[in-house]
């Protein structure tokens, strides 16, 4: 672990979805609300749409924190679709919880359109998580087996 | 032993079914064995030592004809042959399946419907050395578990035995064979085979019965049956259904209640 904590910038992966936290971190914009510049957003058509291996990818290239947002239940554009991925999450969750991957540098949120000042804290509150919680080495060394060709647990 | 010997001797010789996939001695324990004529149903043999799953087979076109076919369950495949029937893989009408009681009677089931009267009885439960081992991971910290998963599946050489031996692992073609993109590396690394893992236990969530075909069939031992295992335990109270039993309802991913409960959503 990084103990020069105050240098070190996380980088974070939000993936969210189109209808609702996309349009409400564009709100943040349009607010003029400042937040944390770590984040790099993905948009997607739906929650349902982010299948578990796009966090996993994005820790293998190097994320040291994920962020995954959509629609309000009962407020998802198709329905269903954030339904479905909770029940995902939740099973995805205890999953890499029980194989002892950090379930703590994923954040989940229902981020509406109308939520701007939302996002931006959801953005700050997990930026300064991760940035508590340091680089993710543990699975980087994972992810960079093959660049070292060994791996010393 | 010898009543299931006549029971699949008959059904050959009379012509009722072209095949039937049973078990013979094999070198350790008895092994998978394919039936055509009446003759080699005298190499059958059932005992609690029988333990590949059979009911793998019955997805493989190639393997089953065209013709009706019998086989021949213990309980963990009947169960497997219960969650194939919810997931639309069998023909009721192209299957007889069998099984030896524990009376030593042979049991000829007419229906699924049969099938899930006779499993209720047999509750999945977890063996104590399964049950040991997820007691001292649930001891460990979280980073004492990923050493341990990672020491662990450092010994995978990605064979895809576990795949081969999951009758619920049915497609035709697996994730690990898409390559645009391709999601996950082909070759043998830690990154690699923990994501086949994770991705597996996805895929069996909610599906899984418990028979513990994969972690039999891995050749280097690891215990990654424990992964979907666990998973049964977690998300059985979680999602209301009962463990080892299909999920009539739809499969746990592929349903959803508006009220379903987590804790870590903000």
């Amino acid at each position: 672990m990084n103990n020069n904590n105050s240098e070190f910038e996380p980088k974070i992966v939000a993936f969210v979805c189109n209808w609702c936290t996309y349009a409400g971190a564009d709100l943040t914009g349009t607010s003029r609300l400042k937040y944390a510049t770590n984040v790099k957003i993905v948009r997607f058509p739906c929650t349902g749409r982010i299948d578990f291996m796009l966090l996993l990818k994005a820790f293998a290239q190097g994320a040291d924190g994920v962020i995954v947002s959509g629609c309000h239940p009962n407020d998802c554009h198709y329905t269903s679709g954030n339904f479905h991925a909770r029940r995902r999450w939740i099973t995805f969750r205890g999953l890499l919880d029980f194989m002892g991957i950090d379930v703590r540098r994923i954040q989940y949120s229902w981020v509406s359109a109308a939520e701007g000042a939302k996002w931006a804290d959801v953005v700050n509150t997990t930026v300064a998580n991760i940035r508590e919680l340091g680089p993710y080495t543990e699975y980087q060394k994972v992810a960079d087996y093959l660049d070292k060709e060994e791996y010393n647990g | 032993m010898d009543k299931l010997r006549e029971k699949a001797a008959a059904l050959l010789a009379d012509g009722t079914v072209t095949m039937v996939l049973g078990y013979e001695e094999g070198t350790n324990k008895p092994r998978p064995v394919f039936c055509h004529t009446a003759e080699q149903a005298s190499k059958l043999v059932y005992s609690s030592q029988c333990i590949n799953n059979l009911a793998v087979y019955l997805t493989k076109k190639d393997i089953m004809g065209a013709g009706k076919v019998a086989v021949i369950a213990t309980i963990p495949t009947l169960r497997s042959i219960l969650q194939l029937s919810v997931e639309n893989q069998l023909n009721e009408d192209n299957l007889i399946v069998i099984t030896v009681t524990d009376k030593d009677e042979v049991k000829q089931f007419a229906n699924f419907a049969e099938i899930e009267a006779y499993i209720a009885d047999f509750q999945l439960k977890l063996e104590g050395k399964e049950q040991e081992i997820i007691n001292k991971l649930e001891g460990m910290s979280r980073e004492e578990r990923f050493k341990f998963w990672m020491e662990e599946m450092s010994h995978c050489f990605k064979c895809y035995a576990c795949r081969a031996a999951c009758p619920l692992c049915y497609c035709t073609k697996c994730i690990v064979e898409e390559n645009r993109p391709q999601w996950i590396n082909p070759w043998a690394s830690p990154l690699a085979n923990m994501e086949w893992q994770i991705n597996r236990a996805m895929h069996m969530a909610g599906r899984c019965t418990g028979c513990g075909a994969c972690g039999d069939a891995c050749p280097v031992g690891i215990p990654i049956h424990l992964l979907t295992r666990k998973m049964i335990e977690d998300l059985a109270p979680e999602f209301g259904f009962t463990p080892g039993q299909p999920s009539k309802n739809g499969n746990a991913l592929s349903t959803w209640k508006a009220d379903d409960k987590e804790n870590f959503i903000r």
